[in-house]
């Protein structure tokens, strides 16, 4: 018996449809994307011009520190995870996620988690204000007392990740609909699937090494501490080994996402479908190989340091594959440059320039001068920025007509494009050259030799955040009163979420579809 | 004679160095390059980023310019069709096997450079670099055992920090007492922290090694020509991160000698000092001195702390309380706070001691000697 959603609140809290709860990952996501920027805009109100202005040093550090945790854990991943809920089912034809109570369960843990995150800032000794990356002793012997209420939080939102993947890959590996076989699955489908087994693997990773901080820091053992024959290093491998994977968790996605961009507004089919695939699961191995590139610096042997630089460069090979994929889809094609195909046209010219500093971080010798310099910034800023959340925005405007049913207003998403694509790039092209003359990342104060650029940065960063609001108008305006969206949304798009009408119902291929 | 295509490079270069002022000053608020820095390894550091970033260009060039050039001629609005193949082995077999080949190219200069950084062997002069939260401490190890040994700590003026007084051109970037080494010798740095992980690093030197508590690790430089360069911690550790500056002063084999001596000369004075006994006044003024320096940072000029993170030495149970927990304290350190023992002399650990019990309003009316430190921290 087909039935709809149910009343009042209840049905948020109690809801088992992949639809409802990849809508709510996705608000969530959105509220926790612009408290991860007002965290960041603190940061860049700080570095307007040198001296110390605005916030005390400490204070300056738990903000470096939530702005990270917030945008990767808060932001990026779980809208991911909202596209994966809200896509996955429709495009291979199946009715919903393999597991919907666990579904609602991995969602529902999350804003607790967030919620004690954020409620460090009022505890006495502040926020974790050791950095994203917490690195021990300082965020064990030497941190604030939150940092207990950091650690379980992690653990929440790991645990919230891994039913998360546990229950993508159940639905990918066991509810396509006949015919569709793997090397069909749109590439979405795909990366999302290997990105799945890659949480799988490091989530637990990383609760490990919370874990070992917090038996550090309340029952008297040393795995971090060198005084009582541990080791610092150590927590920086485990924590890598965990991170590095983390970085591709938070990409491999988004290029499913421009996978299918790309080529409705070409009006040609992907280039190299099953080279896309192969080189998803290549860069997918080699992430497990090369953590130890964020350490070059800390005094690795020799022949550690050589492995880790030449695994470190063979990323480049699968990474430029993909590249050129979508430049061969583009060539000869038809193309029309709606909102999604600009994020997404954006996303390959940028994160190629991310991938460029990438490729010159990789190399051992050279990493000495730009480690822990602003040019790194720049660089991980160029990949997840324009990478993961130019995607996310992209996704969203590509796939809102078939959510709500609804258009969204071209003029004001193309704006909302401009605005953010300047944005973005005056915020952190400096930092390149910041960082290349000399200044280390995660100061709340710099020589003036660096402030021409702090300040073209500081006033990028505010202009990409006023595009945010306008993004956030955009999509109300949409939902309430947006054009009706056809079925098909797009004039070259193809695959099952195209066929079923906008918005899609509450509950779509009930029986399954024919793939052929 | 110039052929006439070298001559229109050189005219371009004419233009430059005609130039000349504005291009310095350019370069001086707009900085965009990595420096070359002033040793061998540093300049070839300098050559590999330039070979991969030309690399970089080259490939972007090729693909933004194909990406462009679709963008423009393969648009709907332009009537144009279409096509519909996806696949080609050539093509993709080519777009493998060049990048493989160009990294390849990359990894052999990468790894020679990398080999010569790894060479610590044969130094003429140690220097043992620990960093703490936040100065720097520097140790020439000598071969006879007398030991030189000071800390180098931020010197730009709070005032100018928090934006009463102008800034000047070092801020942020000069100690109190910078590092000296000796041109033309090979000279390693073994770094390690005593606290948390610091990053030790110059980048004229073009050596960043991170400074790591229960580790040693090795980093050498040899610089040819005197001059003073700077740099700064480049690893998170904790508030006063980017207040942690270094700077190392390249001087002459002679000049360096003179300096050595003249430390060597203050040392044996501070441990003479130790056997002084001062009046309650001296004690109260330069421990007053020593406290700004050092613990106004975290317990603020005027004693009363940070909840929950720094405790006040206002009416505090340990500056009020028994003489001997209070000098371990300030000795070992605690509860976060770092060991003092090592980084001020005994006069100043005395000094800081008694202002502590007697400012901040909490009169104990008790004065500490050197030699009561002495005594202390020979388990007395």
């Amino acid at each position: 018996m087909a039935h709809g959603p149910a009343h009042g609140l209840s049905r948020w809290f109690y809801t088992t449809n992949h639809k409802d709860i990849g809508s709510m990952y996705l608000w969530f996501s959105f509220a926790m994307f612009f408290l991860g920027g007002i965290f960041a805009l603190v940061i860049r109100a700080e570095l307007f011009e040198p001296g110390l202005q605005i916030v005390e040093p400490n204070f300056f550090n738990q903000m470096t520190t939530m702005h990270g945790l917030v945008m990767v854990f808060g932001a990026v991943m779980p809208a991911f995870v909202g596209l994966a809920n809200w896509m996955v089912p429709m495009m291979i034809g199946a009715p919903d996620m393999a597991l919907p109570r666990m579904n609602n369960l991995s969602f529902w843990i999350l804003p607790f988690a967030f919620a004690m995150l954020a409620s460090t800032l009022f505890m006495e000794g502040g926020a974790p204000n050791f950095g994203w990356t917490f690195y021990a002793p300082l965020s064990t012997t030497y941190a604030p007392p939150s940092v207990t209420f950091f650690i379980f939080a992690i653990h929440i939102m790991g645990a919230s990740s891994i039913m998360g993947s546990i229950n993508i890959i159940a639905t990918i590996l066991n509810m396509r609909a006949p015919g569709m076989t793997l090397m069909k699955m749109p590439l979405f489908v795909w990366t999302w699937l290997i990105t799945a087994y890659l949480l799988i693997a490091v989530m637990p990773v990383l609760a490990g090494v919370v874990t070992m901080m917090l038996m550090d820091i309340h029952f008297g053992t040393s795995f971090f501490n060198a005084a009582g024959g541990g080791d610092p290093v150590l927590f920086q491998h485990v924590f890598w080994f965990f991170g590095h994977p983390e970085v591709y968790i938070m990409i491999l996605p988004a290029f499913g996402v421009v996978s299918a961009i790309i080529p409705t507004f070409a009006r040609k089919p992907l280039f190299g479908y099953s080279s896309m695939v192969y080189a998803t699961a290549s860069i997918a191995i080699l992430s497990f190989m090369v953590w130890a590139h964020h350490m070059f610096t800390v005094g690795m042997p020799f022949i550690g340091e050589w492995v880790f630089m030449i695994a470190t460069m063979a990323i480049a090979v699968p990474t430029g594959v993909k590249v050129f994929n979508w430049v061969t889809t583009m060539y000869k094609g038809s193309m029309t440059f709606e909102t999604p195909m600009l994020f997404s046209i954006a996303f390959v010219i940028l994160f190629t320039i991310g991938g460029f500093s990438g490729l010159m971080l990789a190399i051992a010798p050279a990493d000495f001068q730009y480690h822990d310099t602003y040019f790194v910034v720049a660089h991980f800023h160029y990949v997840l920025v324009p990478g993961a959340i130019f995607s996310i925005t992209a996704a969203v405007y590509y796939w809102l007509p078939k959510w709500c049913g609804r258009m969204y207003d071209e003029t004001l998403g193309k704006t909302h494009f401009w605005l953010a694509f300047i944005g973005l790039n005056l915020t952190f092209f400096p930092m390149h050259f910041s960082g290349l003359a000399g200044m280390p990342r995660r100061i709340p104060d710099y020589n003036p030799l660096f402030a021409n650029w702090n300040m073209l940065s500081s006033v990028g960063a505010f202009l990409f955040g006023a595009a945010q609001v306008l993004f956030l108008y955009i999509v109300i305006r949409a939902i309430v009163s947006g054009r009706r969206a056809t079925a098909q949304v797009w004039e070259g798009a193809h695959g099952l979420e195209w066929t079923v009408p906008s918005p899609a119902p509450y509950h779509t291929f009930t029986t399954p579809p024919k793939v052929d | 004679m110039l052929g006439k295509s070298k001559r229109l490079l050189v005219l371009p270069l004419h233009a430059i160095v005609a130039a000349g002022l504005p291009i310095a000053a350019w370069a001086t608020e707009w900085p965009l390059n990595m420096t070359e820095g002033v040793t061998s390894v540093s300049r070839e550091i300098h050559g590999l980023h330039m070979q991969i970033f030309w690399w970089c260009v080259a490939i972007g060039v090729v693909v933004f310019g194909v990406m462009f050039y679709t963008m423009f001629a393969h648009r709907k609005s332009r009537g144009v069709k279409p096509a519909h193949f996806h696949e080609n082995i050539t093509l993709e077999l080519i777009w493998t096997i060049v990048p493989i080949l160009i990294l390849v190219i990359m990894a052999v200069p990468a790894t020679k450079t990398l080999v010569r950084i790894y060479d610590t062997g044969d130094a003429d002069l140690d220097i043992l670099v620990t960093g703490y939260q936040w100065k720097w401490k520097y140790e020439y190890l000598d071969d006879k055992g007398e030991n030189v040994s000071f800390f180098s700590v931020l010197n730009t003026p709070r005032a100018q920090i928090e934006n009463t007084e102008e800034k000047s051109q070092n801020y942020l970037l000069e100690v109190d007492e910078p590092l000296y080494i000796p041109t033309g010798k090979k000279v390693r740095f073994l770094v390690t922290a005593a606290d948390v992980i610091h990053s030790w690093w110059v980048p004229d030197l073009a050596v960043k090694r991170d400074a790591i508590p229960g580790y040693i690790h090795e980093a050498w430089t040899k610089v040819e020509e005197p001059g003073v360069f700077r740099g700064q911690c480049t690893e998170l550790c904790g508030k006063d991160h980017g207040f942690m500056p270094v700077v190392v002063h390249a001087v002459d084999e002679a000049e360096f000698n003179k300096w050595m001596e003249g430390k060597r000369a203050k040392a044996r004075e501070i441990a003479d000092a130790a056997k002084q006994t001062l009046t309650f006044q001296e004690l109260y003024a330069q421990g007053e001195a020593v406290y700004t320096k050092n613990c106004a940072a975290c317990h603020l000029p005027d004693g009363k702390g940070v909840a929950g993170a720094f405790p006040a030495i206002a009416g505090s149970p340990i500056a009020t309380g028994p003489v001997r927990a209070h000098i371990n304290r300030v000795v070992h350190g605690g509860v976060g706070m770092p060991p003092f023992g090592e980084q001020l002399t005994p006069v100043e650990l005395a000094a800081v001691v008694t202002f502590q019990r007697n400012a901040f309003g909490n009169n104990m009316g008790d004065q500490i000697q050197p030699i009561d430190v002495v005594n202390f921290k020979q388990g007395q």
